[in-house]
């Protein structure tokens, strides 16, 4: 047991340690979120309603799309340089190593999130009639789905091309049908279904909802967990892909 | 329970169509160095991967430290290094291999003497990324010297290495011998098999050759092993 936990932490110092080195991604993961939601609020400049009705929705999506792109990358150069193989041939079980991902890119997510919520609802004017710390809560949820769903599109790519077209694959259709172009009871009734289906639409769900509500609904919480059910569900599939052995 | 470090019998890889091993057999004892030898391609990575139970053969059977290839006891009891240097890039010569020692249950003394072996120390704080090749391929030798393994599979670990540093490293591995670890060692440069008790000679999936470098010399009548090994090829046809 001592032995799991260890690698798993030695798992996340080790990719914490990697992207110290790598100064540049990690301007890109702090620094592009808020200057789109800054580039946002200057759209919206003369329509600062609209501008307050979707950017709770974009700090959900933003935190995702970084993370999937980030995690399906860095898992799958894992896989092609033989880190993997050769990580694989010693006793860290496949929990030890998923679970250590998991918390490297969950605190990084979480860092994300923290500080573009803050900038958003400090300077941006993002005013929401929820309590403040369940934006933030949401947001680092979703960032952890981008996690669990990069990690399990990596094992489905064979190179770094394919992996990046997974994000149009994956994380565009759950963009369109999320419920922010349009509200999920104006859509045909098999798309809303469909909508039904995918995670990002509870993600989505839930900001709209604490942007309107002061106290946090039933059906707040419901999009929550249903989030964090995808994360472990996810999460879980990504690590049957992992293999010791193969034919 | 066979006294082996390494019982192969009768193993085949197959994929797909393509035979990558046919009917290989053969056993290696404790404390041996064995060269396993043959142009690229041959098949000896797969042979190595079949013994790291990371490939699955087809038939046959594979024994490896008493255990079947692959068998949880062995992970910890194993270092393996691969053709390509499989260490992180975007890391320190020393944080790759304290990641990896905590992987194997190593301490911090193994990660300097691992380091001081492959006589990297000085560099310990260099990016892996930034280094030659060769110190690449010494940075991947090192993390399978952390955990005291019982069995080194090293897959043409020595190419590429300056000639003096080459001699250096066979130094450690007779000593390893000498200690009672079992090492199987590939390459394709045939003077390697200089250094080796016992020869494993591949070529087009089949072995050729398992038996000691003097009387491969003596059947074959040749004076180097390469002139050998083209003897057997020869006769092969």
């Amino acid at each position: 047991m001592i032995f799991h936990i260890r690698a798993t932490f030695a798992t996340t110092k080790r990719i914490l340690q990697q992207l110290s080195h790598d100064h540049r991604t990690l301007a890109l993961i702090f620094v592009v979120p808020c200057l789109l939601m800054g580039l946002l609020s200057w759209l919206y400049v003369d329509n600062v309603k609209v501008f307050q009705s979707i950017a709770p929705s974009l700090l959900a999506i933003f935190p995702m799309v970084i993370m999937f792109l980030i995690t399906s990358i860095a898992t799958l150069r894992e896989r092609t340089t033989g880190t993997l193989e050769r990580i694989l041939t010693m006793p860290i079980a496949k929990t030890d190593l998923i679970f250590g991902y998991g918390f490297a890119f969950g605190l990084l997510a979480t860092l994300q999130a923290v500080i573009v919520a803050t900038i958003s609802l400090n300077w941006l004017g993002v005013d929401i009639q929820g309590p403040n710390e369940l934006l933030i809560l949401i947001a680092v949820v979703d960032a952890l789905l981008g996690v669990a769903l990069g990690l399990l599109a990596s094992a489905f790519a064979r190179t770094e091309f394919q992996a990046v077209q997974f994000m149009p694959a994956i994380i565009i259709p759950q963009l369109l049908l999320c419920g922010l172009l349009v509200p999920l009871s104006k859509m045909p009734d098999a798309l809303e279904s469909i909508a039904r289906l995918l995670p990002m639409t509870y993600a989505v769900e839930a900001m709209q909802n604490i942007t309107t509500q002061a106290t946090t609904s039933s059906e707040t919480w419901r999009d929550i967990l249903t989030v964090i059910a995808w994360v472990v569900v996810a999460i879980t599939l990504g690590s049957l892909t992992l293999r010791r052995r193969s034919k | 329970m066979s006294n082996f470090a390494i019982d192969v019998d009768d193993l085949s890889v197959q994929k797909k169509q393509k035979i990558l091993l046919g009917s290989v057999s053969f056993r290696v004892e404790q404390g041996a160095i064995v060269g396993l030898l043959g142009p690229s391609g041959a098949g000896k990575t797969t042979l190595m991967r079949t013994l790291m139970g990371i490939q699955i053969p087809t038939a046959g059977k594979v024994e490896v430290l008493g255990k079947n290839a692959g068998d949880k006891a062995n992970r910890s009891k194993i270092g393996y290094v691969t053709q390509a240097p499989s260490v992180y890039g975007d890391l320190t010569v020393k944080q790759n291999l304290s990641y990896f020692a905590t992987l194997v249950g190593a301490d911090k003394k193994a990660v300097a003497a691992a380091i001081k072996k492959v006589r990297l120390h000085g560099k310990d704080k260099q990016l892996v990324a930034t280094l030659s090749g060769g110190e690449r391929t010494r940075v991947s030798l090192a993390v399978a010297l952390l955990g005291d393994p019982e069995l080194l599979v090293l897959d043409e670990p020595t190419v590429g290495l300056d000639p003096i540093l080459r001699r250096d490293l066979w130094k450690i591995f007779s000593e390893m011998a000498r200690d009672g670890k079992t090492l199987i060692i590939s390459s394709h440069v045939m003077d390697e098999a200089e250094h080796c008790e016992q020869l494993l000679l591949v070529r087009d999936s089949v072995l050729l050759w398992n038996e000691g470098k003097d009387k491969l010399l003596n059947t074959t009548n040749e004076s180097s092993v390469e002139d050998a090994f083209i003897k057997l090829m020869e006769a092969e046809k």
